[in-house]
């Protein structure tokens, strides 16, 4: 029958003794908030009034939106030579901006899979809007790859990109890095929309409860249609917590393959620079690095426009100062290492190619992507830098332009002097590429503006799942309510 | 008299207090019964006597699926129905096809264990008598509530009110069915 919980926690004779130090654990929502308290919150930022901030942001991001919409239209209409590539540099800004963008969306899978499988509870509060960032990263990143075959139709039919015969009869090239790449992207942009929408259902089922009972019929209706039915019920969470566990096991494997098989673009070529086996753990980690650099640029405003402070706590803000320190520290490294295998190797391309970034015609880009990636970062082992948000949020800013010159250093300089110097080039991006890229950040902008409009930016349910008085065992009679 | 009702339901103001009553309802022998909260809470699956989820047996069929069709399409296409040499590789083998084939498998998995979850939870079921109830909305923010169904062998309204009053719950409401 009913046996008493309190029997199954006595502590050992042993710490009656030694008198251990107590270790108190980080407080995730701070001031002893109740539960009610979160929803009110989470719900009131959509149930509220739309802030004239919110419709000023939307209308400078459609504007900069427009510029993608402009570079994608003239491009289609006119051909890739409106791009600036030329020979023998091919590839430029579109597969930059392109790892630029699904690097970002990183960390938000890594803050939904990884950190869950690791246990750590900080994640909840970043979680959603963490998620919500990795797809619309996917989505800006995706344009490029799509767009860059100039008649874009052709990427779906007659397949160039996914396996729909075509005229010839000719399938894909599946031995190459670049078809695998198509299928990393779009299966991480899918199971990526799975995991968020998943997590989303419990908090769709508030809101359509909430806007029932305020008479607002259409809006209970798109959100319960989304939310199936949820009612909360135990037997309901047993298969959910299963599926949401399995999708983070899974989405972990992903992430981590996504960026290698993007490194792969490079790692399977010859090109001196690139042909090396660091790139996989290395992109990943830059990417991680990215990432929380732009869930910093996104939270830290969020935070304070939306006085989220209980919830998004110095602890949380310290807990992604050290990812980034963790992270841009192993990026530094992999420079060094790749600098020390260069040399090593004695393959006097590999050892040109990398002299030749730090010195040669594109110094200006390698030492910016050193300052910000190696020496920004290093600011976080300082408590008194984590705690000035101000300063942590202009530092995420470096990290974000570290990573996108990354890429380029990497891209450009290596395919501006390979083997031949009679074939060597210097690459400048043309007007439309440049605007095409601009143009993504409001892209960005306006996604993400719709998100904190329509949806709950923080997972309500796992919200409270990690606050004190979700514990069964807490306290036994003396409970808080 | 019980046949014009769905169930009870209970309210239960904090997380300790459901789990308590959850053991209490398991262990008088009721089957088709359910707790209402907001959020999952640790070790209630235990306390109500749920089994493990079966989400992983539909995970694996879509992994595997997701598997064979990457390697099977990729032999298909390079192999099978236009094999053509292409950087003098061979026509198949598995190391390349592995990216893709593990790329579908997540796909797959993906697929099939939200498809598990919804059809086990028989979602969606957007008219359920727990959701007509207003009572819902506290039930999905802060409060925690028992529902014990009428169709259960064991339901006998009044032995269950005493039952649920016994076990601490602060309103017991009839649901209409």
């Amino acid at each position: 029958m009913a046996h008493s919980a309190h029997t199954e926690h006595a502590a050992p004779a042993i710490l009656a003794e030694v008198n251990p130090a107590p270790l108190p654990r980080a407080i995730l929502v701070e001031n002893n908030r109740s539960f009610n308290w979160v929803t009110e919150k989470i719900c009131g930022i959509i149930e509220g009034p739309t802030p004239r901030w919110w419709w000023i942001s939307f209308a400078v991001s459609c504007f900069i939106a427009s510029f993608t919409v402009l570079g994608i239209v003239y491009l289609v209409s006119t051909g890739v030579g409106v791009w600036g590539h030329a020979n023998p540099v091919n590839w430029a800004w579109d597969i930059v901006n392109f790892v630029f963008w699904i690097g970002i969306g990183h960390a938000g899978t890594l803050i939904s899979a990884i950190l869950c499988l690791l246990r750590q509870k900080w994640r909840t509060s970043i979680n959603r809007a963490a998620e919500a960032m990795t797809i619309f990263a996917v989505v800006c990143a995706g344009i490029f790859p799509v767009f860059h075959v100039g008649r874009v139709w052709f990427a779906v039919w007659p397949g160039y990109l996914f396996p729909v015969p075509n005229a010839n009869a000719i399938w894909p090239n599946f031995r190459s890095p670049l078809e695998w790449d198509v299928f990393a992207v779009s299966t991480y942009g899918t199971v990526s929309v799975l995991f968020w929408y998943i997590g989303l259902i419990p908090d769709l089922a508030v809101l359509r409860d909430r806007f029932l009972k305020t008479g607002n019929k259409v809006k209970s209706a798109l959100y319960g249609f989304f939310a199936m039915g949820w009612r909360g019920s135990n037997r309901h969470w047993s298969n959910y917590e299963m599926a949401y566990l399995i999708l983070a096991g899974i989405s972990t494997p992903l992430v981590l393959s996504v960026h290698t098989i993007v490194s792969f673009d490079f790692a399977v070529s010859l090109i001196p620079g690139w042909h090396t086996t660091i790139f996989p753990p290395y992109f990943v980690a830059g990417a991680i690095f990215s990432g929380f650099g732009m869930v910093l640029t996104l939270m830290l405003p969020l935070r304070a426009i939306f006085r989220l402070e209980d919830l998004i706590t110095q602890y949380h803000i310290d807990c992604m100062c050290k990812i980034i320190l963790a992270t841009g520290t192993i990026v530094g490294y992999a420079y060094g290492i790749e600098f020390f295998i260069a040399w090593y190797g004695s393959n006097p391309y590999e050892g040109f190619a990398f002299i030749n970034r730090a010195f040669g015609h594109y110094a200006w880009a390698y030492w910016i992507m050193i300052t910000c990636n190696v020496i920004t970062p290093q600011f976080f082992w300082f408590k008194k830098v984590r705690q000035n948000i101000v300063l942590v949020w202009i530092l995420s800013i470096f990290v974000n332009v570290g990573m996108w010159f990354e890429r380029f250093v990497i891209i450009v300089t290596s395919l501006a002097r390979d083997y031949l110097p009679s074939s060597w080039g210097y690459y400048s991006p043309s007007a439309v590429e440049i605007f095409t890229f601009f143009g993504t950040f409001g892209v960005f902008g306006v996604l993400f503006l719709l998100f904190i409009r329509f949806l709950p930016i923080m997972p309500m349910a796992e919200l409270k799942a990690v606050m004190p008085q979700a514990d069964p065992h807490a306290g036994h009679g003396d409970s808080k309510h | 008299m019980a046949d014009s009702i769905y169930g009870l339901m209970a309210r239960f103001d904090s997380a300790s207090e459901i789990f308590h009553a959850a053991k209490k309802v398991r262990d008088a022998g009721f089957k088709n019964w359910d707790c209402i909260t907001p959020f999952p809470i640790h070790g209630l699956d235990g306390a109500m006597g749920v089994r493990r989820s079966h989400v992983p047996k539909f995970s694996l069929v879509g992994g595997l699926a997701g598997f064979t069709t990457g390697m099977s399409m990729i032999w298909f296409t390079g192999a099978f129905d236009y094999p053509l040499i292409v950087g003098g590789k061979p026509y198949f083998s598995p190391l390349f096809a592995f990216p893709i084939a593990y790329e579908l498998t997540i796909l797959f998995t993906a697929f099939a264990t939200i498809a598990g979850m919804f059809i086990l939870n028989w979602l969606p079921q957007h008219y359920h008598p727990v959701l007509k109830s207003d009572q819902i909305t506290r039930g999905l923010d802060d409060t925690f509530y028992v529902v014990i169904e009428a169709r259960d062998p064991k339901f006998d309204l009044i032995r269950a009110k005493a039952l649920l009053t016994q076990s601490g719950a602060k309103e017991i409401s009839e649901l209409e069915a």
